[in-house]
């Protein structure tokens, strides 16, 4: 074990003050901002980071609880000169109005995409078991926890919509 | 060198129709969209400041009276905090839009629940937050404030109607309808919060805010601390969201000024999700009674609507519910009254589309009613009823397009004309059914500057302290720059958000697209001016295109190493007051309603809409789209709770307030009517950012009544609302 | 949030240890006490993070049921291949709960133990006898939508809300708890929950220093699996009202029906007797209400939740209906 983050493949030493959440860390310490928080209490879903592959709400966690662990935020995702294919996608799509809530629409969708793969199942999946498929109720369900007020929804399901049907 | 236009007559002359570039309109991707995704945009409270104090606002746990003592000293003494601040600048309430002035000031005074009373600064942020939360306030409370608004008397507003008699126009009528709709409160809840970060250099302060209308705030906050507007710069480039909430400065603003000062150091005040939802602006509730009257074949021969809405005692704002109804529909008998309730409950301001977001719902839910007494197709009866002028004023219309959106609509989403029944369609535990509404709102312009410059390499800055709050200005500027100019939009720097710059319109009221965009134009016009002189023609003969003329010169050579700067200063004119100008539009929604739970789900929406000239195709959708995913929440989920005793708001967090999620809103559609409406504007658009949302809830209320039989009268529609009225 | 100590614990030992203090406690996932913490409803002066002390398998029990950890996330429980295959009511719970992004960080042990979202519970400057004794209830003649409808006292009126727990109860399974004193207990689900009578503070069974381990389930039951929640958006809110069902038929009568109801009261609601009522009879409009009759015997609305009441009755036909027909 280690009292080090690794956040985008850097080493960072944790914060001496327990209190300071992952999003905190991030934002404030770090100066990743592109991290967004919009209510710090786990119910919007702009503070969506990937820690170890997995997509969490980075403020409703402590940073001194992720020692050892791996997060990967929007900054690690892409840059404007090399942006994922997500992030075009959301350009192209026009999958954002105000853009807050997008850093985390763009982690969600990226970690989702991982999910559907690995055939989890959601509220929306017919059946359980056996092959999970990239549809749009699928898309609509998993992408809940991302709150967009801009009402962006529609063009943030065409977005990944694209690139799950490029990569398929 | 500034160019001033005053708008007093129609612009037909149509110039941008005319250019060559050809990039106006054009679904262009954002210019700022690859910063947006890859969290390179930094919003207010992201700017890397060093030393930066932070601030945590406490609130008041009474509902009206004074605060008689802090307990400062024993917060002072806990690790890290800085200050504790009662200054009596502070402001209790955000300001309303364009107030231009401070809002109501002094922390010691409390009316109501959750409001701001004092600042607490820390070195960290988790000191600040529970540091504020040991503040000791002793209160002198002033019980039996009302908070009920059925329980006060209520004051008229100006602008009742009385036109013919509606009374008898009612009794004499071979249909009619008199029904009472309520909606409840609703919060714009953008998803940035509101925040600031205040600096100061000597005199000089420079606040980083989340903020819609720099050049109404740099008054409103200079007014607020006794500062000269000179010594304040406001910047705001970029900013999560607003949908009226961030229209006026709000609280954390006047904070942060103040404890930057005190501590001669910057300060950072957020608020918490909790504090936005109870200190800034609440959509007042309203009750609705719509009175309406047909002859035989359903034409209006009367009209009625009178709303009761509420805000503080001193608040002007009063939702304006019934602003589409004076106009949209004929009906020569005509009643029309708006009253407030003065209660104490959080300040009440505006919403996304103030007024017809809750009245056009109620409206629209009352023609459903009479489509179906008259006996006639809901799509039928409006067309029956789109009056030749302005009923009331008597004035023309700018443009309306309600004919055109309901027959293209209708045709586009597949609706099933004729007379209509309910409960005709099952599958499985849903009944399905289908339902339709008009869209209108209000059309606005305002007073605007923006300096454009052409420079010496060909390309072009565009400089105003217009915001984009996520409505596409940072494009739409570009293009419309682009277009006048002969430049592709990358070629074209639009700055924003700064005071430095001219003042621009301010988003708000749908009207900055067309306010600013038309500033933009003006200067445009001014430097295509000077390049005719030039090149020796009139500047209505000079085609630019991919940054030369038509005969192939280049602007980097007419330029010469020369930059040449306008600032444009658009003005509406006497026209305001010679039309009715609006936004015009239908929805149509397909719902299904679950027959044992009253759940309600939409299968499909769509929205044609007429707003004047399409600025960009994708940004203007995705207004659309937003506009119709907010007409959901109205319909089915969004309600504000006010505990009945103290009057807070109870339900002040994004897990209990229902904001649509991504799964309550299926696929949508959006049908533009393209139309140029000259008396709008300069650049003959109007407003979209809100005619998406006025009229939409009604739409799947009638498509619920449809389905299932359940005639509602109570938005949102959740399934105890649903259930109630569900017949056996 | 106040300052608190923060520890790690390595092993079960260290969290019993720090957490048989008063005023410490465990934290797993985080996404309940955290959010609580910021609005200081809870006040830990320590800490101890029991992620990395294990319990967090999924594995299979002698009798051929399943072990599930405690610190196993809501996810890994729900994606568990036994769980998709043999316990599809628990999946279809924990599924319907929250977001992805909370139940990929929730723990199983932690989902038992989500507070209320009373809303005056949640506001430390409003009155609430569950956070402060004797302070009163914010609720009762309040905005008590959520509220419950069986169960309640005079004194508290709060629901537990959460959506796994419900599923458990159906499925009847059993939380093993290590005790302060190193020793185990075990307590059926349906136990583990506590009504608020005159001690509305007391959210369930544990004692301090107490710490889930695992929720057993009995070897696979079979049947028609359902859960079915209500809720006010299609995704992401808390139920109104939602039902775990296990049916089974046959020729053409109930033969098996195990019901547990979420969102009327402050445990997962499960009575003997309906199943009773239900098993030998057809699925007919008059067995269903028969249940419901059963089940709400004892309903009270509190004004604003009194929908809750007939919404109950009528999810309880919709699962009944559609289960049945699954089954037959
Ligand atoms: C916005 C939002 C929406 C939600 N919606 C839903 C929903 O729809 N349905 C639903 O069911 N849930 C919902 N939840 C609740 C969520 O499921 C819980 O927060 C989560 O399950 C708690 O697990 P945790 O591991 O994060 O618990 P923690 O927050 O770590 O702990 C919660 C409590 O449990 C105690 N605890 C944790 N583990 C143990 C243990 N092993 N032994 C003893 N005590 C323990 C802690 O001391 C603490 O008191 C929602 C939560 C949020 C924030
Ligand atoms: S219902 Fe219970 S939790 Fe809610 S205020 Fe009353 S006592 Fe507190
Ligand atoms: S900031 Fe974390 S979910 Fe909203
Ligand atoms: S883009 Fe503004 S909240 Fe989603």
């Amino acid at each position: 074990m280690s009292d080090t983050i690794s956040i985008n493949g850097t080493q960072h030493s944790l914060p001496d003050d327990p209190r300071r959440s992952l999003l905190d860390f991030v934002r404030q310490d770090l100066g990743l901002t592109g991290t967004k928080k919009g209510c710090d209490h786990g119910q919007c879903g702009a503070c969506t980071v990937i820690v170890n592959g997995i997509r969490i709400n980075s403020c409703l966690t402590l940073a001194v609880m992720h020692d050892g662990d791996e997060v990967t935020t929007i900054e690690g995702l892409g840059t404007p000169e090399a942006p994922s294919e997500l992030q075009k996608a959301f350009v192209a799509h026009d999958g954002f109005q105000c853009g807050y809530c997008t850093p985390g629409q763009i982690c969600s969708a990226t970690a989702m995409l991982q999910e559907i793969a690995n055939n989890w199942p959601s509220d929306a999946s017919e059946s359980l078991e056996g092959e999970m498929n990239v549809t749009g109720e699928e898309i609509r369900e998993r992408m809940s926890g991302n709150l967009c007020r801009c009402g962006a929804y529609a063009n943030i399901v065409a977005a990944i919509r694209d690139v799950a049907e490029e990569s398929a | 060198m500034t160019v001033h236009f005053k708008q007093d007559k129609p612009e037909q002359s149509n110039r941008l129709d005319g250019m060559k570039q050809g990039v106006l309109g054009k679904g262009v991707s954002r210019l700022e969209g690859l910063a947006k995704v890859t969290g390179t945009a930094p919003y207010a409270a992201e700017y890397p400041v060093e030393g930066c104090a932070e601030g945590v606002l406490v609130t008041s746990t009474i509902t009206r009276g004074e605060v008689v003592g802090l307990d400062k000293d024993a917060v002072l003494a806990m690790p890290g905090v800085l200050a504790v601040i009662d200054d009596s600048r502070l402001t209790t309430r955000p300001a309303q839009g364009t107030a231009n002035e401070a809002p109501k000031q002094g922390p010691k005074t409390i009316s109501y629940w959750g409001q701001p009373i004092a600042l607490v600064v820390a070195e960290t942020f988790e000191q600040a937050r529970d540091a504020a939360k040991h503040l000791t306030v002793k209160y002198r409370e002033e019980e039996g404030a009302p908070v009920d608004p059925q329980a006060v008397e209520t004051e008229e507003k100006d602008g009742t109607v009385r036109q013919g008699d509606l009374a008898h126009a009612m009794a004499e009528a071979a249909h009619s309808v008199d029904v009472t709709f309520t909606t409840r409160g609703h919060a714009s809840a953008a998803m940035e919060p509101h925040a600031a970060i205040a600096e100061w250099d000597g005199d000089k302060l420079t606040v980083h805010a989340s903020l819609q209308m720099l050049n109404y705030n740099i008054s409103e906050l200079a007014d607020a601390l006794g500062v000269e507007e000179d010594d304040v710069r406001l910047i705001s480039r970029f900013v999560g969201g607003g949908f009226g909430s961030k229209l006026g400065i709000s609280e954390e603003v006047v904070a942060a000024a103040i404890a930057a000062k005190d501590l001669a150091r910057p300060v950072r005040v957020v608020m918490s999700r909790q504090q936005v939802f109870q200190c800034i602006m609440r959509r007042s509730e309203t009750t609705q009674r719509l009175r309406l009257a047909a002859d035989e074949d359903g034409k209006l021969t009367g009209f009625g609507h009178h709303a009761v809405v509420s805000n503080l005692p001193g608040e002007v704002f009063a939702e304006p519910v019934l602003q589409s109804s004076h106009f949209l529909y004929s009906g020569e008998n005509r009643e029309l009254m708006l009253e407030v309730a003065r209660i104490h409950r959080m300040t009440a301001g505006s919403v996304r589309a103030p007024g017809e977001a809750v009245g056009m719902p109620a409206l629209e839910g009352a023609m459903d009613v009479l489509a179906e007494k008259v006996g006639i197709d809901p799509v039928e009866l409006r067309l029956k009823n789109i009056p030749e002028q302005d009923p009331e004023e008597g004035l023309p219309f700018s443009s309306n397009k309600l004919a055109e959106c309901l027959k293209q609509g209708a045709e586009a989403f597949g609706w099933d004309s004729g007379p209509r029944k309910p409960r005709q369609h099952q599958d499985g535990e849903w009944w399905v059914g289908t339902g339709m509404a008009s869209a209108a709102r209000a059309h606005s312009i305002s007073e605007a500057r923006a300096k454009v410059t052409l420079k010496s390499d060909g390309t072009a800055l565009v400089e105003t302290d217009m915001t984009d709050i996520g409505t596409g200005t940072y494009t739409i500027l570009a293009q419309i720059a682009g277009e006048m100019l002969g430049l592709e939009p990358n070629k074209v720097l639009v700055e924003l958000g700064d005071t430095r710059h001219p003042r621009g319109s301010g988003s708000g009221g749908s009207w900055g697209a067309a306010s600013t965009g038309s500033a933009v134009y003006v200067a445009c016009k001014a430097i295509r001016e000077d390049l005719a002189a030039r090149v020796g023609v009139e500047e209505t003969a000079l085609e630019l295109s991919q940054g030369k003329t038509s005969a192939g010169k280049s602007l980097i050579d007419l330029l010469g190493g020369e930059d040449i700067a306008r600032e444009g200063h658009y003005e509406p004119g006497d026209i305001k007051d010679d039309y009715t100008a609006a936004g015009f539009g239908a929805f149509f929604a397909q719902v299904r309603v679950n027959r044992y739970t009253g759940e309600t789900r939409v299968d499909r929406m769509l929205g044609a809409f007429g707003f004047g000239r399409v600025l960009n195709h994708k940004t203007a959708r995705s207004q659309c789209l937003g506009g119709i995913t907010w007409s959901i929440g109205v319909a089915l989920t969004e309600a504000l709770e006010f505990d009945p005793r103290d009057g807070h708001l109870v339900n002040c967090d994004l897990a209990e307030y229902h904001v649509p999620v991504n799964r309550d809103v299926p696929e949508l559609d959006v049908l533009m009517v393209e139309e140029r409406d000259a008396a709008a504007s300069p650049i003959q658009a109007k407003g979209i950012g809100e005619l998406g949302m006025c009229g939409g809830a009604a739409a799947i209320a009638n498509a619920i009544y449809n389905a299932s039989g359940a005639r509602i009268f109570d938005y949102p529609m959740t399934p105890d609302h649903v259930l109630k009225a569900m017949p056996d | 949030m106040r300052p608190f100590s923060y520890t790690k614990a390595r092993v079960i030992e260290d969290a019993r240890q720090i957490t048989a203090d008063e005023s410490a406690m465990a934290i797993a996932g985080g996404t309940n006490l955290l959010d609580l913490m910021k609005l200081q409803v809870e006040t830990p002066h320590k800490l101890a993070d029991i992620n990395r002390i294990g319990f967090d398998e999924i594995k299979k029990t002698a009798d051929g049921g399943l072990s599930i950890g405690a610190l196993a996330t809501n996810t890994a429980t729900a994606v568990h291949p036994r769980v998709r295959s043999d316990y599809p009511v628990l999946a279809r719970a924990i599924l319907s709960g929250a977001t992805q992004q909370l139940r990929n960080k929730a723990t199983n042990g932690g989902n038992l133990c989500q507070r209320t979202r009373c809303f005056y519970f949640t506001n430390i400057d409003q009155p609430c006898n569950k956070r402060e004794p004797g302070s009163g209830c914010g609720a009762i003649d309040g905005i008590a939508k959520l509220h419950a409808v069986l169960g309640a006292s005079d004194q508290c009126i709060a629901t537990y809300p959460g959506d796994m727990a419900v599923a458990l109860s159906a499925l009847d399974a059993q939380v093993h708890i290590a005790t302060a004193g190193g020793s185990e207990r075990t307590v059926p689900v349906r136990d583990f929950h506590c009504l608020p009578g005159d001690t509305p503070w007391r959210d369930n069974v544990l004692e301090d220093g107490e710490i889930i381990t695992a929720i057993t389930l009995p070897a696979p039951v079979g049947g028609t699996q359902i859960y079915r929640k209500v809720r006010e958006r299609s995704s992401y809110a808390f139920a109104l009202v939602s039902i775990a069902a296990i049916v089974e038929m046959k020729d053409g009568l109930f033969s098996r029906a195990d019901l547990a109801f979420g969102g009327l009261a402050h445990k997962p609601w499960h009575d003997l007797r309906i199943a009773e009522a239900l098993i030998g009879q057809p699925p007919t409009a008059q067995t269903f209400d028969k249940a419901a009759d059963i089940l709400l015997e004892i309903a009270r609305g509190y004004g604003e939740n009194d929908f809750k009441i007939p919404l109950a009755r009528r999810t309880l036909h919709a699962v009944l209906e559609h289960a049945a027909e699954e089954a037959a």
